[in-house]
């Protein structure tokens, strides 16, 4: 069948041929805008991370400690155990060197974004960056320490954390 | 025809006009514990397929099929999800289970329009970007010309839709499962402001926040499983034109051809059969279009009926005893699958107060809102035929 | 399982996979359609229920999406219901099309995927922040290439792998494409030219990405007996196979899909294939970046853990080697519109298994195939086998 075909329909254009006018063109800009409600679980992370701690949750029937913490556990699929308040350092589990921003920017400094097992958690990552480092210097299994913001400029985000910095320990 | 396909759980959670204090994920999961402890089932061992309901611009957040899994027990595990009602998800997980793939599945949908803001920008994101969208009105405009088209047509009035939200919202007051009930008088929905003449704000059903969760078996598992399994006799569902331009104003075609659909494959039971109908009322005039579309009265009847009382839990035709979207809420992709839970009680004789006699045949429908046509229903039994 | 009805592809039909098309997403939606019924001589008055894959409706622009592609999906007053697993869709979507004549209610369904793209400015890639949890990961503003560059970045961690066995993958797919006549990104590349290429993540590179594209694809199912009225040669589906993973992505290793080996299982294990080493004679795994082509490849286990790197670099994954893989040219190299690039290795599978491939023939006597979609979040593996 695809030998059959002469031609494939699809009429390709250009950048400039937007910006020259040859075809029209219709703009819109969404404003689509939400509150989301963070529930118990976030909710409690959230304003732990404001008062400068890491909070996971705990199910005492596979024993494993979860960050980002949520009410259940699922993989034995029941509601979860307790609370626990987790150590702000951990160990680089996989990173990269970012030269672009969320919109495909260049950036002149790069950024290094890691996921960071939390010390005492099961397996259980966050997503955040690498700070105060040379990315040449970066290791897997690295072990860093969160740099918090001072306590009058967090907000109860996953920012109030500015990054985490290598120990060398 | 002996049916093959049976329901054999449901759980959903209370539906609310906000709810700040919980997440989405830790509605979901309420839903499933209660859906999967009323199916006697546990979502890790016997759950095969897991099918969930969303639209990303509901939630917030593209790819929304990523953040479903784990809270309905579903990690690692084949899931999918259909942009869609949640009725959509349960014919898809019939179809799942029809095939002989699976056995046993499990059907989620939920809604959190309390988090959305901007909620008529968001509806408007879904009108023809390049025909309709300039025109930057009010999206209920869609409504608006619809309900003045429809009741041009069929001759029912403007009073009669208003007493279709007076008995959706009565309705509602014997249900605690409802957000919205109240002792609305029909009156009070006549006086209240135009959104997009004839449309009054009151003719809109207001939103509510819930999560939904359905348990669906083959024959031989409900069988095992269930005492009280609710078997799926016939469904249909079918999209009518996108474009408004195109449009039939009048008549609800999607809903007329759903209904031959499901009444053919249902084969012995006709509309006079049924003996409750929850069927999409999102707008008061809705649900008397979806009546006569769906061939339950000739048209212009619909509102007559409604005004003599015949809808009303004790008539003839008993529509929308849960309160319906006017009475509950309005979930967006979850009223179809709010209306199911609500029959699926109803087919047991577990609906308590509301519990409408004699309730063998039931028959659940829904409809995409504004500015789709597009619906499905579903024909549901608690009887082995 | 105890499988009912037979279902096999009839037909199918795709467009030019383009960065940006003239055409909406109606018409490239029509255009697939179209020639997929035009392929096997059916009218859509033949067809009795469509399906629709399509990813974000960020991209397009149009809020529930699925409802206003009907018309250009052939829809009309017909059943249709648009599934969604994010990349996954494209092997999703004829997944949902087989449920849908394999459950016994329909004898023809039509297919279609389609993704307008570059309706989004100033770039697509802007869209995809918004599928980053909204509580715990945006606020951090990442870039859907870091969540690829981190795991491209533990799999080459975990097995020592060299960059340049991984970027050997770019330039076979895009070569590939050389031969496929919508390819958008087909070009002769040097595994040199890829290491040189800009570093936008590391250590993902410019020339490992496959592009944002706009562009649709559909095919034709039918059951058993109507399928053979339809054509000589139709071509069944005899597996399906999907599987999603925990939402909690930082919470599992990267190195290896697990999703998409259960996914392959299940499709496996339908289709009655039990070494898929030696049971498969290609493979269109998903291949947005080149080293998810070797990751998928070991997770639809057609090699060892850690392998995949090595049969490539040594030549086994051409289209004349032992395990032709993207004899298509991939995503790298015909182009990335979403959910259309894994319905287009559904084509491929079509084309190849009837011999129809032109230049694109895989040699030999290839009978049985598998094609693989993935998406969101590390998360979603889909997988359909395809036999003669």
């Amino acid at each position: 069948m695809s030998v059959k075909i002469k031609e494939y329909p699809g009429t390709p254009l250009r950048e400039e041929d937007l910006k020259q006018g040859k075809v029209l063109l219709v703009s819109y800009w969404p404003k689509a805008r939400y509150v989301w409600s963070a529930g118990v679980a976030i909710g409690r992370y959230l304003t732990e991370l404001k008062n400068g701690r890491i909070v996971g949750r705990l199910c005492s029937k596979c024993g494993r400690i979860v960050v980002p913490p949520r009410m259940f556990c699922e993989w034995c699929f029941r509601p979860n155990d307790r609370w626990v308040i987790l150590k702000d350092s951990g160990v680089v589990n996989t990173f990269s060197v970012s030269r672009i921003t969320a919109d495909a920017t260049r950036i002149k400094e790069p950024l290094i974004p890691a996921v960071i097992q939390i010390d005492g958690t099961t397996d259980a990552g966050i997503l955040h960056l690498v700070g105060e480092t040379d990315p040449e210097q970066v290791r897997f299994g690295m072990k860093v320490q969160a740099l918090w913001k001072p306590p009058e400029e967090r907000t109860g985000s996953i920012t109030d954390i500015k990054y985490f910095r290598p120990t060398g320990r | 025809m002996t049916a093959k396909v049976a329901v054999i759980g449901a759980g959903m959670t209370q539906l609310r006009s906000i709810t700040p204090d919980l997440s989405y994920k830790e509605m979901m999961f309420e839903a499933a514990v209660k859906a999967y402890n009323n199916a006697g089932v546990d979502p890790r061992k016997d759950v095969q397929s897991f099918v969930c309901s969303s639209e990303d611009f509901w939630e917030g957040t593209s790819i929304f099929d990523e953040y479903v899994p784990d809270q309905i027990g579903g990690s690692l595990k084949p899931v999918c999800t259909i942009s869609g009602d949640g009725l959509y998800s349960l014919i898809t997980a019939y179809m799942q289970i029809s095939s002989g793939l699976i056995d046993v599945a499990a059907v989620e949908a939920h809604s959190k329009a309390s988090e959305m803001v901007s909620i008529r920008n968001i509806m408007s994101l879904a009108l023809d970007p390049i025909y309709v969208r300039p025109l930057a009105a009010d999206p209920y405009f869609v409504g608006g010309l619809e309900m003045a088209r429809y009741l041009h047509e069929s001759g029912n009035t403007r009073e009669q839709c208003a007493k279709v939200v007076e008995k959706n919202r009565g309705n509602a007051l014997r249900n605690p499962y409802a957000a919205h009930p109240s002792k609305t008088t029909a009156q009070e929905v006549l006086a209240s402001e135009a959104v997009c003449h004839p449309l009054g704000r009151m003719d809109i059903a207001e939103a509510a926040d819930g999560a939904a969760v359905v348990v669906l078996a083959s024959e031989e598992r409900a069988k095992a499983l269930c005492e009280n399994p609710v078997w799926i006799l016939g469904l249909g569902w079918c999209s009518d034109t996108p474009c408004l331009e195109a449009r039939e104003w009048g008549e609800a075609v999607y809903a007329k051809i759903t209904a031959e659909r499901a009444f053919r494959m249902a084969k012995n039971v006709r509309p006079k059969d049924i003996d409750l109908l929850e069927i999409d009322d999102s707008f008061s005039y809705k649900e008397l279009q979806h009546l006569e579309a769906m061939g339950f009265c000739k048209k212009g009847e619909a509102g007559v009926l409604t005004q003599k009382g015949e809808t009303a839990p004790d008539g003839e035709i008993p529509v929308n005893a849960s309160g319906g979207s006017l009475g509950m809420g309005y979930t967006f992709e979850m009223a179809g699958l709010q209306r199911l839970c609500e029959m699926v009680l109803q087919l047991r004789s577990q609906a308590g107060e509301r519990q409408v006699k004699n309730v063998r045949i039931g028959l659940v429908q829904c409809w995409r809102g504004i500015p789709t046509a597009s619906g499905a229903a579903m024909i549901l039994t608690s009887e082995r035929s | 399982m105890s499988i009912k009805k037979r279902v096999a592809v009839v037909g199918a039909g795709m467009t030019k996979f383009m960065r940006r098309a003239q055409e909406t997403g109606k018409e490239l939606a029509y255009e697939a359609a179209r020639m997929a019924l035009d392929s096997c001589g059916l009218g859509i008055e033949d067809i009795e229920c469509v399906t629709m894959g399509s990813a974000p409706d960020a991209f397009d622009g149009v809020h529930m999406k699925g409802e206003y592609l009907i018309d250009g999906a052939g829809a009309w007053r017909k059943p249709y219901m648009r599934s969604y697993v994010g990349g996954g869709t494209g092997v999703f979507a004829p997944i949902h099309g087989w449920q849908h004549v394999a459950s016994g209610l329909f004898d023809t369904c039509l297919v279609v995927c389609e993704e307008k793209m570059s309706s989004c400015r100033p770039h697509p890639q802007a869209a995809f922040l918004t599928i980053f949890d909204n509580l715990t990961e945006r606020p951090l503003g990442p870039n859907l290439v870091w969540i690829f560059a981190l795991e491209m970045h533990r799999y080459m961690h975990v097995h020592k792998i060299p960059k340049e066995k991984i970027a050997v993958v770019s330039v076979k797919n895009k070569k590939n494409a050389m031969d496929h006549p919508c390819a958008q990104l087909a070009q002769k590349i040097t595994v040199e030219d890829v290491l040189n290429s800009e570093i936008l993540v590391w250590p993902v590179q410019r020339l490992d990405i496959s592009p944002t594209s706009d562009g649709a694809a559909a095919v034709v199912l039918a059951s058993e007996d109507v399928a053979r009225k339809i054509t000589d040669s139709p071509v069944w589906i005899d597996g399906v196979g999907w599987n999603l993973d925990t939402a909690y992505w930082t919470n599992r290793d990267l190195y290896y899909p697990q999703y998409v080996e259960n996914a392959a299982r299940m499709a496996y294990q339908m289709a009655g294939i039990k070494n898929p080493r030696e049971e498969i004679d290609f493979a269109e795994p998903y291949d947005p970046f080149d080293y998810k082509e070797l990751h998928h490849m070991e997770g639809l286990m057609l090699c060892e853990k850690g392998e995949a790197p090595n049969l490539a670099w040594e030549g086994v994954t051409q289209r004349d080697g032992k395990l032709p893989i993207c004899p298509s040219g991939g995503l790298l190299g015909v182009g990335n519109p979403i959910a259309a690039a894994g319905l287009m290795k559904i084509c491929e599978l079509f084309w190849q298994l009837r011999r129809e491939a032109g230049k694109r023939q895989v040699p030999g006597d290839p009978r049985t195939a598998v094609a693989q979609a993935w998406g969101d979040l590390m998360q979603v593996g889909t997988v359909v086998v395809m036999r003669t």
